[in-house]
Protein backbone atom coordinates (compact mmCIF):
# COMPACT_ATOMS: atom_id res chain seq x y z
CA UNK A 1 0.00 0.00 0.00
CA UNK A 2 1.23 3.21 -0.75
CA UNK A 3 0.64 6.64 0.87
CA UNK A 4 -2.48 7.05 -0.72
CA UNK A 5 -4.15 4.51 1.84
CA UNK A 6 -6.70 3.56 -0.47
CA UNK A 7 -7.10 -0.38 0.92
CA UNK A 8 -7.58 1.65 4.48
CA UNK A 9 -11.31 3.11 2.59
CA UNK A 10 -14.34 1.20 3.29
CA UNK A 11 -14.91 1.14 -0.20
CA UNK A 12 -16.10 -1.25 -2.65
CA UNK A 13 -13.54 -1.86 -6.01
CA UNK A 14 -16.80 -0.56 -7.97
CA UNK A 15 -16.95 2.41 -5.25
CA UNK A 16 -13.43 3.57 -6.50
CA UNK A 17 -13.50 2.58 -9.84
CA UNK A 18 -16.92 4.83 -9.92
CA UNK A 19 -14.96 7.25 -7.80
CA UNK A 20 -11.61 7.10 -10.28
CA UNK A 21 -13.78 7.27 -12.96
CA UNK A 22 -15.64 10.26 -12.41
CA UNK A 23 -12.76 12.66 -11.16
CA UNK A 24 -10.90 11.51 -14.34
CA UNK A 25 -13.67 12.70 -16.13
CA UNK A 26 -14.26 16.05 -14.64
CA UNK A 27 -10.42 17.32 -14.84
CA UNK A 28 -9.90 15.91 -17.64
CA UNK A 29 -11.45 19.23 -20.03
CA UNK A 30 -10.60 21.05 -17.05
CA UNK A 31 -7.05 20.82 -17.24
CA UNK A 32 -6.21 23.03 -19.98
CA UNK A 33 -3.12 24.05 -19.45
CA UNK A 34 -1.74 20.56 -19.80
CA UNK A 35 -2.91 20.67 -23.71
CA UNK A 36 -0.30 23.96 -24.22
CA UNK A 37 2.96 22.51 -22.70
CA UNK A 38 5.22 19.42 -22.45
CA UNK A 39 4.31 16.71 -19.78
CA UNK A 40 7.66 14.74 -17.78
CA UNK A 41 7.10 11.98 -15.84
CA UNK A 42 4.89 11.09 -13.29
CA UNK A 43 8.48 10.34 -11.77
CA UNK A 44 6.50 8.71 -8.57
CA UNK A 45 5.92 10.75 -5.37
CA UNK A 46 9.39 10.63 -4.04
CA UNK A 47 10.84 13.05 -6.85
CA UNK A 48 11.21 15.77 -5.10
CA UNK A 49 12.99 18.42 -7.06
CA UNK A 50 13.80 19.82 -11.03
CA UNK A 51 17.15 19.47 -11.90
CA UNK A 52 17.77 23.71 -13.41
CA UNK A 53 21.12 22.91 -14.38
CA UNK A 54 22.27 26.28 -12.72
CA UNK A 55 24.66 26.30 -9.78
CA UNK A 56 25.27 29.03 -7.08
CA UNK A 57 28.88 29.69 -6.00
CA UNK A 58 29.44 28.64 -2.07
CA UNK A 59 32.65 29.86 -0.20
CA UNK A 60 34.50 27.30 1.34
CA UNK A 61 36.44 29.16 4.00
CA UNK A 62 37.91 25.58 5.67
CA UNK A 63 40.05 24.42 3.12
CA UNK A 64 42.23 26.75 1.01
CA UNK A 65 42.45 26.31 -2.75
CA UNK A 66 38.81 24.41 -2.56
CA UNK A 67 36.13 26.27 -4.90
CA UNK A 68 32.52 24.64 -4.21
CA UNK A 69 29.57 25.05 -5.93
CA UNK A 70 25.65 24.54 -5.36
CA UNK A 71 23.08 22.79 -7.38
CA UNK A 72 19.93 24.60 -7.75
CA UNK A 73 16.94 23.04 -8.18
CA UNK A 74 12.85 23.39 -8.30
CA UNK A 75 11.06 21.74 -5.53
CA UNK A 76 7.83 20.43 -6.31
CA UNK A 77 4.50 21.46 -4.96
CA UNK A 78 1.95 19.36 -3.91
CA UNK A 79 -1.66 20.55 -4.41
CA UNK A 80 -4.59 18.54 -2.69
CA UNK A 81 -8.36 19.18 -2.61
CA UNK A 82 -10.40 17.45 0.10
CA UNK A 83 -14.04 16.36 -0.46
CA UNK A 84 -16.25 13.89 1.22
CA UNK A 85 -18.98 11.49 0.05
CA UNK A 86 -21.78 9.75 1.69
CA UNK A 87 -21.32 6.27 2.51
CA UNK A 88 -25.14 5.51 2.26
CA UNK A 89 -24.62 7.22 -1.46
CA UNK A 90 -21.98 4.57 -2.19
CA UNK A 91 -23.85 1.79 -1.04
CA UNK A 92 -26.66 2.59 -2.92
CA UNK A 93 -24.33 2.65 -5.77
CA UNK A 94 -23.28 -1.13 -5.33
CA UNK A 95 -26.82 -1.91 -5.42
CA UNK A 96 -27.29 -0.38 -8.97
CA UNK A 97 -27.89 3.71 -8.15
CA UNK A 98 -26.92 5.04 -11.48
CA UNK A 99 -26.94 8.54 -9.71
CA UNK A 100 -25.21 8.71 -6.90
CA UNK A 101 -24.90 12.18 -5.36
CA UNK A 102 -20.49 12.84 -6.41
CA UNK A 103 -21.51 16.75 -6.04
CA UNK A 104 -18.08 17.54 -3.92
CA UNK A 105 -16.17 14.89 -5.81
CA UNK A 106 -16.70 17.04 -8.94
CA UNK A 107 -16.54 20.59 -7.03
CA UNK A 108 -12.82 19.62 -5.68
CA UNK A 109 -11.68 18.39 -8.90
CA UNK A 110 -12.92 21.20 -10.88
CA UNK A 111 -10.77 23.72 -7.87
CA UNK A 112 -7.69 21.22 -8.54
CA UNK A 113 -8.02 22.27 -12.29
CA UNK A 114 -8.12 25.65 -11.90
CA UNK A 115 -5.24 25.69 -9.16
CA UNK A 116 -3.36 24.07 -11.66
CA UNK A 117 -3.80 25.94 -14.44
CA UNK A 118 -3.33 29.25 -12.85
CA UNK A 119 -0.27 27.66 -11.73
CA UNK A 120 1.09 27.31 -15.14
CA UNK A 121 -0.26 30.46 -16.62
CA UNK A 122 0.22 32.99 -14.09
CA UNK A 123 2.47 31.56 -12.04
CA UNK A 124 2.48 30.81 -7.85
CA UNK A 125 5.59 33.15 -6.39
CA UNK A 126 5.56 31.40 -3.12
CA UNK A 127 6.18 28.01 -4.74
CA UNK A 128 8.84 29.90 -7.43
CA UNK A 129 6.89 28.88 -10.12
CA UNK A 130 7.11 31.48 -12.63
CA UNK A 131 3.98 31.29 -14.79
CA UNK A 132 3.76 30.93 -19.52
CA UNK A 133 2.27 34.96 -18.83
CA UNK A 134 5.03 36.46 -15.73
CA UNK A 135 7.62 35.07 -18.09
CA UNK A 136 6.55 35.99 -21.43
CA UNK A 137 8.37 39.09 -22.46
CA UNK A 138 5.75 40.31 -25.16
CA UNK A 139 3.47 43.12 -24.54
CA UNK A 140 0.07 41.59 -26.29
CA UNK A 141 -3.06 44.66 -26.87
CA UNK A 142 -5.61 44.12 -24.40
CA UNK A 143 -8.74 42.11 -24.97
CA UNK A 144 -11.18 44.04 -26.98
CA UNK A 145 -14.20 45.37 -24.74
CA UNK A 146 -16.53 44.26 -27.39
CA UNK A 147 -16.66 41.00 -28.50
CA UNK A 148 -16.24 41.66 -32.18
CA UNK A 149 -12.89 42.90 -31.86
CA UNK A 150 -10.95 39.31 -30.64
CA UNK A 151 -9.53 38.79 -33.72
CA UNK A 152 -7.25 41.78 -33.62
CA UNK A 153 -5.37 40.96 -30.81
CA UNK A 154 -5.27 37.20 -31.40
CA UNK A 155 -4.22 37.80 -35.04
CA UNK A 156 -1.55 41.05 -33.35
CA UNK A 157 -0.19 38.08 -30.80
CA UNK A 158 0.20 35.04 -33.62
CA UNK A 159 2.13 37.97 -36.02
CA UNK A 160 4.39 38.45 -33.22
CA UNK A 161 4.85 34.77 -32.45
CA UNK A 162 5.79 34.42 -36.29
CA UNK A 163 8.26 37.36 -36.20
CA UNK A 164 10.08 36.49 -33.30
CA UNK A 165 10.66 32.81 -35.31
CA UNK A 166 7.97 30.78 -32.91
CA UNK A 167 6.42 28.30 -35.48
CA UNK A 168 2.83 27.41 -35.02
CA UNK A 169 -0.07 26.18 -34.48
CA UNK A 170 -1.09 28.18 -31.78
CA UNK A 171 -3.19 27.45 -29.19
CA UNK A 172 -5.93 30.23 -27.26
CA UNK A 173 -6.56 29.71 -23.37
CA UNK A 174 -9.25 31.73 -22.47
CA UNK A 175 -11.16 32.14 -19.14
CA UNK A 176 -14.55 30.66 -18.70
CA UNK A 177 -16.39 34.38 -19.11
CA UNK A 178 -14.22 34.52 -22.31
CA UNK A 179 -14.97 31.49 -23.65
CA UNK A 180 -18.77 31.62 -23.81
CA UNK A 181 -18.37 35.19 -25.08
CA UNK A 182 -17.07 33.20 -27.91
CA UNK A 183 -18.50 30.39 -28.85
CA UNK A 184 -21.68 32.43 -28.30
CA UNK A 185 -20.87 35.19 -30.42
CA UNK A 186 -20.94 35.57 -34.63
CA UNK A 187 -19.09 38.17 -36.37
CA UNK A 188 -20.96 40.54 -38.90
CA UNK A 189 -22.28 38.48 -41.89
CA UNK A 190 -22.86 35.66 -39.51
CA UNK A 191 -19.40 34.38 -39.49
CA UNK A 192 -18.60 32.11 -36.29
CA UNK A 193 -15.89 33.88 -34.14
CA UNK A 194 -14.98 30.76 -32.96
CA UNK A 195 -14.18 29.60 -36.69
CA UNK A 196 -12.16 33.07 -37.39
CA UNK A 197 -10.26 32.53 -34.45
CA UNK A 198 -9.51 29.19 -35.71
CA UNK A 199 -7.88 29.78 -38.88
CA UNK A 200 -6.06 32.70 -37.26
CA UNK A 201 -4.33 30.60 -34.71
CA UNK A 202 -4.27 27.08 -36.97
CA UNK A 203 -4.92 25.24 -33.65
CA UNK A 204 -7.52 25.12 -30.87
CA UNK A 205 -9.56 27.48 -28.82
CA UNK A 206 -9.53 25.81 -24.93
CA UNK A 207 -11.40 26.66 -22.42
CA UNK A 208 -9.32 27.27 -19.39
CA UNK A 209 -10.52 27.76 -15.94
CA UNK A 210 -7.99 29.52 -13.85
CA UNK A 211 -6.84 32.06 -16.48
CA UNK A 212 -7.86 35.55 -16.54
CA UNK A 213 -7.88 37.19 -20.27
CA UNK A 214 -6.13 34.81 -22.71
CA UNK A 215 -3.15 33.42 -23.87
CA UNK A 216 -2.10 32.74 -27.10
CA UNK A 217 0.55 29.88 -27.67
CA UNK A 218 2.77 28.19 -29.59
CA UNK A 219 1.93 24.48 -29.38
CA UNK A 220 5.46 23.56 -31.52
CA UNK A 221 6.79 21.72 -27.98
CA UNK A 222 9.85 22.21 -26.04
CA UNK A 223 9.12 25.92 -24.59
CA UNK A 224 7.53 24.94 -21.72
CA UNK A 225 7.98 21.57 -18.95
CA UNK A 226 5.34 20.31 -16.89
CA UNK A 227 7.36 18.00 -14.05
CA UNK A 228 5.15 15.71 -12.84
CA UNK A 229 6.13 13.76 -9.34
CA UNK A 230 2.58 11.61 -8.59
CA UNK A 231 -0.03 12.32 -11.45
CA UNK A 232 -3.43 13.37 -10.36
CA UNK A 233 -4.41 10.65 -8.02
CA UNK A 234 -7.42 9.86 -5.58
CA UNK A 235 -6.27 9.33 -1.55
CA UNK A 236 -8.06 8.10 1.60
CA UNK A 237 -8.35 10.65 4.35
CA UNK A 238 -10.81 9.29 7.24
CA UNK A 239 -14.52 7.72 7.84
CA UNK A 240 -16.74 7.51 9.81
CA UNK A 241 -19.92 5.87 10.02
CA UNK A 242 -21.72 8.03 7.54
CA UNK A 243 -18.89 9.66 5.55
CA UNK A 244 -15.58 8.62 4.07
CA UNK A 245 -13.19 11.66 3.54
CA UNK A 246 -10.88 11.40 0.55
CA UNK A 247 -8.59 14.22 -1.97
CA UNK A 248 -7.40 14.42 -4.85
CA UNK A 249 -3.62 14.96 -5.00
CA UNK A 250 -0.63 15.46 -7.65
CA UNK A 251 2.93 16.97 -6.76
CA UNK A 252 4.81 18.93 -9.96
CA UNK A 253 7.05 21.55 -10.66
CA UNK A 254 6.59 24.35 -14.28
CA UNK A 255 9.60 25.61 -15.92
CA UNK A 256 9.31 27.81 -18.80
CA UNK A 257 12.29 27.11 -20.72
CA UNK A 258 11.18 29.67 -24.28
CA UNK A 259 9.30 32.42 -22.12
CA UNK A 260 8.63 33.95 -25.65
CA UNK A 261 6.96 31.56 -27.03
CA UNK A 262 3.55 33.22 -25.95
CA UNK A 263 1.54 36.05 -25.62
CA UNK A 264 -0.69 37.28 -22.80
CA UNK A 265 -3.70 39.45 -23.80
CA UNK A 266 -4.94 40.95 -20.46
CA UNK A 267 -8.57 41.09 -19.80
CA UNK A 268 -10.50 44.53 -20.68
CA UNK A 269 -11.31 45.67 -17.29
CA UNK A 270 -13.42 48.37 -18.74
CA UNK A 271 -15.38 45.93 -20.46
CA UNK A 272 -15.79 43.39 -17.69
CA UNK A 273 -17.09 46.12 -15.54
CA UNK A 274 -19.71 47.77 -18.14
CA UNK A 275 -20.79 43.87 -18.70
CA UNK A 276 -21.06 43.14 -14.98
CA UNK A 277 -22.88 46.53 -14.41
CA UNK A 278 -25.34 45.60 -17.39
CA UNK A 279 -25.86 41.91 -15.95
CA UNK A 280 -26.43 43.76 -12.64
CA UNK A 281 -29.34 46.23 -14.23
CA UNK A 282 -30.48 42.88 -16.32
CA UNK A 283 -31.49 41.21 -12.98
CA UNK B 1 2.86 3.56 -40.46
CA UNK B 2 3.80 5.29 -36.99
CA UNK B 3 -0.21 4.47 -35.42
CA UNK B 4 0.30 0.51 -36.03
CA UNK B 5 1.12 -0.31 -32.80
CA UNK B 6 -2.24 0.92 -31.58
CA UNK B 7 -4.82 -1.23 -31.01
CA UNK B 8 -7.58 1.20 -30.11
CA UNK B 9 -8.24 5.00 -31.37
CA UNK B 10 -4.86 6.47 -30.88
CA UNK B 11 -6.96 9.99 -30.00
CA UNK B 12 -8.73 8.00 -27.20
CA UNK B 13 -6.39 6.51 -25.06
CA UNK B 14 -4.15 8.69 -22.24
CA UNK B 15 -0.53 10.01 -22.88
CA UNK B 16 0.59 7.15 -20.15
CA UNK B 17 -0.98 4.04 -22.28
CA UNK B 18 0.09 5.56 -25.74
CA UNK B 19 3.38 5.46 -23.99
CA UNK B 20 3.21 1.89 -22.64
CA UNK B 21 1.96 0.66 -26.09
CA UNK B 22 5.47 2.45 -27.89
CA UNK B 23 7.67 0.68 -25.65
CA UNK B 24 5.94 -2.71 -26.11
CA UNK B 25 6.21 -2.42 -30.15
CA UNK B 26 9.40 -1.19 -28.89
CA UNK B 27 10.01 -4.53 -26.81
CA UNK B 28 8.98 -7.02 -29.61
CA UNK B 29 11.33 -5.37 -32.06
CA UNK B 30 14.33 -5.76 -29.82
CA UNK B 31 13.13 -9.59 -29.68
CA UNK B 32 12.62 -9.99 -33.41
CA UNK B 33 16.67 -8.86 -33.89
CA UNK B 34 18.09 -10.60 -31.31
CA UNK B 35 16.22 -13.74 -33.00
CA UNK B 36 17.48 -12.68 -36.75
CA UNK B 37 21.00 -12.22 -35.39
CA UNK B 38 21.21 -15.48 -33.94
CA UNK B 39 19.72 -16.97 -37.10
CA UNK B 40 22.60 -15.01 -39.23
CA UNK B 41 25.53 -16.19 -36.69
CA UNK B 42 23.96 -19.99 -37.12
CA UNK B 43 24.96 -19.72 -41.01
CA UNK B 44 27.61 -17.13 -40.95
CA UNK B 45 31.00 -19.08 -41.69
CA UNK B 46 33.47 -15.75 -41.59
CA UNK B 47 34.37 -15.49 -37.91
CA UNK B 48 34.80 -11.63 -38.33
CA UNK B 49 31.53 -11.17 -39.62
CA UNK B 50 30.12 -13.32 -36.52
CA UNK B 51 32.13 -10.91 -34.22
CA UNK B 52 30.16 -8.44 -35.52
CA UNK B 53 26.82 -9.54 -35.63
CA UNK B 54 27.67 -10.99 -31.95
CA UNK B 55 28.67 -7.37 -30.40
CA UNK B 56 25.39 -6.14 -32.62
CA UNK B 57 23.54 -8.76 -31.03
CA UNK B 58 24.40 -7.80 -27.42
CA UNK B 59 23.48 -4.21 -28.40
CA UNK B 60 20.10 -5.39 -28.85
CA UNK B 61 20.03 -7.21 -25.11
CA UNK B 62 20.44 -3.87 -23.73
CA UNK B 63 17.92 -2.43 -25.74
CA UNK B 64 15.74 -5.17 -24.67
CA UNK B 65 16.31 -4.92 -21.34
CA UNK B 66 15.78 -1.32 -20.62
CA UNK B 67 12.25 -1.57 -22.45
CA UNK B 68 11.64 -4.55 -20.29
CA UNK B 69 12.69 -2.33 -16.93
CA UNK B 70 10.59 0.61 -18.32
CA UNK B 71 7.33 -1.45 -18.74
CA UNK B 72 7.75 -3.27 -15.28
CA UNK B 73 8.47 0.21 -13.66
CA UNK B 74 5.06 1.43 -14.82
CA UNK B 75 3.12 -1.97 -14.17
CA UNK B 76 3.76 -2.78 -10.57
CA UNK B 77 1.64 -6.20 -11.40
CA UNK B 78 3.77 -7.08 -14.14
CA UNK B 79 6.78 -6.59 -12.11
CA UNK B 80 6.00 -9.15 -9.02
CA UNK B 81 4.96 -11.21 -11.47
CA UNK B 82 8.57 -11.42 -13.38
CA UNK B 83 10.05 -11.31 -10.02
CA UNK B 84 8.62 -14.48 -9.51
CA UNK B 85 9.22 -15.96 -12.80
CA UNK B 86 13.34 -14.10 -13.90
CA UNK B 87 16.44 -15.15 -12.78
CA UNK B 88 14.88 -18.36 -10.35
CA UNK B 89 16.20 -21.68 -10.77
CA UNK B 90 13.74 -24.55 -11.17
CA UNK B 91 10.91 -25.00 -12.81
CA UNK B 92 10.08 -21.68 -14.57
CA UNK B 93 6.08 -22.79 -15.22
CA UNK B 94 5.50 -23.52 -11.85
CA UNK B 95 7.51 -20.16 -10.99
CA UNK B 96 4.76 -18.86 -13.06
CA UNK B 97 1.89 -20.19 -11.89
CA UNK B 98 2.95 -19.33 -8.33
CA UNK B 99 4.04 -15.67 -8.97
CA UNK B 100 0.43 -15.16 -10.73
CA UNK B 101 -1.49 -16.71 -7.91
CA UNK B 102 0.39 -14.15 -5.16
CA UNK B 103 -0.18 -11.39 -7.47
CA UNK B 104 -3.74 -11.72 -7.82
CA UNK B 105 -4.67 -12.47 -4.24
CA UNK B 106 -2.78 -9.48 -3.26
CA UNK B 107 -4.99 -7.41 -5.96
CA UNK B 108 -7.58 -6.33 -3.93
CA UNK B 109 -9.05 -2.58 -3.02
CA UNK B 110 -7.78 0.48 -4.88
CA UNK B 111 -4.42 0.21 -5.34
CA UNK B 112 -3.97 -0.78 -8.29
CA UNK B 113 -5.90 2.27 -10.04
CA UNK B 114 -4.19 3.65 -13.34
CA UNK B 115 -2.25 2.20 -15.62
CA UNK B 116 0.93 2.38 -13.67
CA UNK B 117 -1.06 0.32 -10.60
CA UNK B 118 0.06 3.45 -8.31
CA UNK B 119 -3.09 4.75 -7.34
CA UNK B 120 -2.77 7.45 -10.49
CA UNK B 121 -5.41 8.39 -12.60
CA UNK B 122 -3.34 7.94 -15.85
CA UNK B 123 -4.12 11.31 -17.07
CA UNK B 124 -0.81 12.34 -18.32
CA UNK B 125 0.08 15.08 -20.73
CA UNK B 126 -2.58 16.05 -23.09
CA UNK B 127 -0.94 18.40 -25.34
CA UNK B 128 -1.69 17.86 -29.21
CA UNK B 129 0.58 19.25 -32.46
CA UNK B 130 -2.67 20.26 -34.15
CA UNK B 131 -6.37 21.03 -33.61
Amino acid sequence: MNHLLRRLAPLTDANWKLIDDEVAARLTPALAARRVVDFSGPLDWTHSATNLGRTRPLKFADVDGVGALQRRVLPLVELRADFALSLGELRDHDRGALDPDLDQLDAAAYRMAVAENAAVVHGWREAAITGISEASPHEGAPLAATIDAYPGPVAQAAELLLRRGISGPYALLLGPDEYTRVIESAEHGGYLLLDHLGKILDGPIVWCPGVNGALVVSLRGGDYLFESGQDLAVGYERHDSDTVHLYIEESFSFVAATPEAAVWLRPDETGAQRSAKSRRRAS
Amino acid sequence: MGVDQYHEPPDELPAATRTFARMCASLTEEAEAIGWYEQRMAVEEDAGARAIMHDAQGEEFKHFSMDLEFLLRRTPRWREIARGVLFQDGDIVQHGEAAEATSAAGDVGGESAGPDGSGSLGIGGLRRSAP
